[in-house]
């Protein structure tokens, strides 16, 4: 891997976005040879299913690289949207009362966008505590201020909790593009993109290997195919991939390895999280499919990297002391 | 693009990433004929919602009724309702010698569709309140123009009564099968039958 540690950045994340595009190619011409197939109705629904995943990712990584091509401030603003629906989505889920009205405005409309610019201006210290400091102790004050006591601390927690997921967690992604790594100079954007792709390899292994092995779910009144053993399956893949690239990044094969695991594993314990969230909110089938309320399961798709990112982030910062 | 056309796109915009605004047609496919549409009514979003969920294409023929006392008041309230809108103006108070649903009857042989919100006004009890007549009778004087149910999901939690602000939260329109006035069907009798169709469209499932 040495002669690819040589190439300029541009050249190393233009190699990457090759690979990347050429994997998801085979990937449609296999599904499109599928289908030309007969197939039974189970093998059908699976074979829709997985025609549904692979355009999320299509589309995933045809924004990602625009955002790659435009810089680090379209990057930024593309995940503040992404961030926004997905809050927007997780509030639907949740019962708020009239009281709440304002805290929310103050979430999606100050917090938010506040959160972000702190990112885009590179305030780094200001963006840890942005949201668990200031951010906590004003949205309980604005829903007091509501004059509703019923259930209050229910309301107020899950208010927090969304910000927590759909901002903080989110925001901890373009955040990436802060660090300063010795030699590493101007890649953040490329990190953004290697912890994404991770995530969604350890996503998509795990899926794979709980249908084929049939274990006994872990939890199962929260997820039927969670296990211990996939999900296991699922972050060493991510590690192996992560290893895989470590070529355009800072780290080490093994340092790539322990952290592709990690962050990963984290990212699809919190996919169950979410899993668990929806089942409170009584929504038993999701993704993709449109339900009552309209919404079309993008808070599934990024709630991994909601997770994911800030273990990464802090992991890495600490780890290499930037 | 005129000025008021690109007011439109615009406001469709805003209200989609705020809402969603997903419209959900079951029992009656989008279609480019003359229709009422008829909707529980919680909150002033509810018109901006249904136009949204309208394809793009039928949002100019689709009008819906303004209370003219109120929204020709003010420059800007006028000029969005009949600029952007095309909204069918109607004076709440009743005067002796006049029809008040003659600027709908207009509208409707116009080849117009309407919105309507059969309720007369606001409700936020869940269950919409018992319909107003001008339902049926707009029904029994055109009787070949297929009335549409509709039901408006969420939208209270959006802006509740007395805010200003819209707090993004996904809504969604559905809307249901055709219905007509049967022959020699009793007023109503035909009212109820018609909230109950936009109550089971709001029914989960």
């Amino acid at each position: 891997m040495g002669a690819l540690r040589e190439l300029s950045v541009t050249q190393q994340v233009g190699l990457l976005f090759v690979i990347v595009f050429g994997v998801l190619l085979l990937a449609s011409l296999i599904a499109f040879a599928r289908s030309l197939r007969e197939l039974t109705p189970e093998q059908k629904e699976r074979h829709e299913r997985f025609v549904r995943d692979l355009r999320a990712v299509w589309i995933g990584a045809v924004l990602f690289w625009l955002a790659w091509a435009s810089g680090a401030f379209v990057a930024t603003l593309l995940f503040a949207l992404i961030s926004f629906l997905a809050l927007r989505e997780f509030i639907t889920l949740m019962h708020t009362r009239r009281g709440d009205h304002r805290a929310l405005l103050a979430a999606f409309f100050v917090v938010l966008p506040l959160q972000y610019l702190i990112v885009g201006t590179r305030h780094f210290d200001l963006f840890t505590v942005m949201i668990p400091v200031y951010a906590f102790i004003a949205l309980p004050i604005l829903g007091a201020l509501g004059n509703d006591p019923t259930r209050f601390l229910e309301r107020t927690a899950k208010i927090q909790w969304g910000t927590m997921v759909c901002v903080y967690g989110m925001s901890h992604a373009p955040a990436l593009l802060l660090l300063d790594f010795k030699g590493y100079e101007g890649r953040g954007a490329f990190l953004v993109l290697y912890l994404v792709v991770i995530v969604a390899c350890a996503q998509i292994v795990q899926e794979a290997a709980s249908r084929r092995l049939r274990r006994r779910p872990v939890a199962r009144a929260i997820s039927r195919s969670f296990s211990w053993r996939s999900w296991f399956i699922g972050a060493v893949a991510a590690g192996v991939v992560s290893l895989l690239m470590s070529w355009a990044t800072p780290f080490k094969p093994g340092q790539a390895l322990a952290i592709g695991f990690v962050a990963s594993g984290c990212g699809t314990l919190g996919d169950l999280v979410m899993k668990a969230l929806k089942r409170d909110a009584g929504v038993r089938h999701w993704g993709g499919r449109a339900s009552v309320t309209g919404a079309v399961g993008l808070l599934d798709r990024v709630a991994p990297i909601c997770f994911a990112a800030p273990v990464f982030f802090h992991s890495v910062r600490w780890y290499f002391g930037v | 693009m005129t000025l008021p056309e690109a007011a439109g796109l615009a406001l469709a915009f805003v209200a989609r990433l705020i809402t969603g605004a997903q419209g959900h047609w079951k029992g009656s496919p989008p279609k480019a004929e003359q229709r009422i549409y008829f909707a529980n009514h919680q909150s002033h979003f509810d018109w901006v919602l249904i136009w949204c969920a309208l394809p793009r294409d039928l949002r100019s023929a689709t009008r819906p009724i303004a209370a003219r006392d109120y929204w020709t008041s003010g420059a800007f309230k006028h000029w969005l309702t009949r600029e952007v809108f095309n909204a069918v103006y109607v004076s709440r108070t009743r005067s002796e010698d006049e029809d008040p649903l003659e600027p709908l009857v207009h509208a409707l042989k116009n080849g117009d569709s309407l919105v309507i919100f059969p309720e007369g006004t606001r409700s936020n009890k869940g269950e919409p309140q018992p319909f107003k007549s001008g339902l049926y009778h707009l029904a029994e004087q055109f009787p070949n123009v297929p009335l549409i149910p509709a039901w408006i999901d969420n939208v209270q939690r959006v802006m509740p009564k007395g805010e200003v602000v819209p707090v993004p939260i996904l809504c969604s329109v559905t809307f249901g099968a055709p219905m007509r006035l049967d022959a020699a069907e009793d007023k109503r009798v035909f009212l109820e039958r018609a909230r109950d169709a936009v109550i089971a469209l709001g029914a989960p499932g």
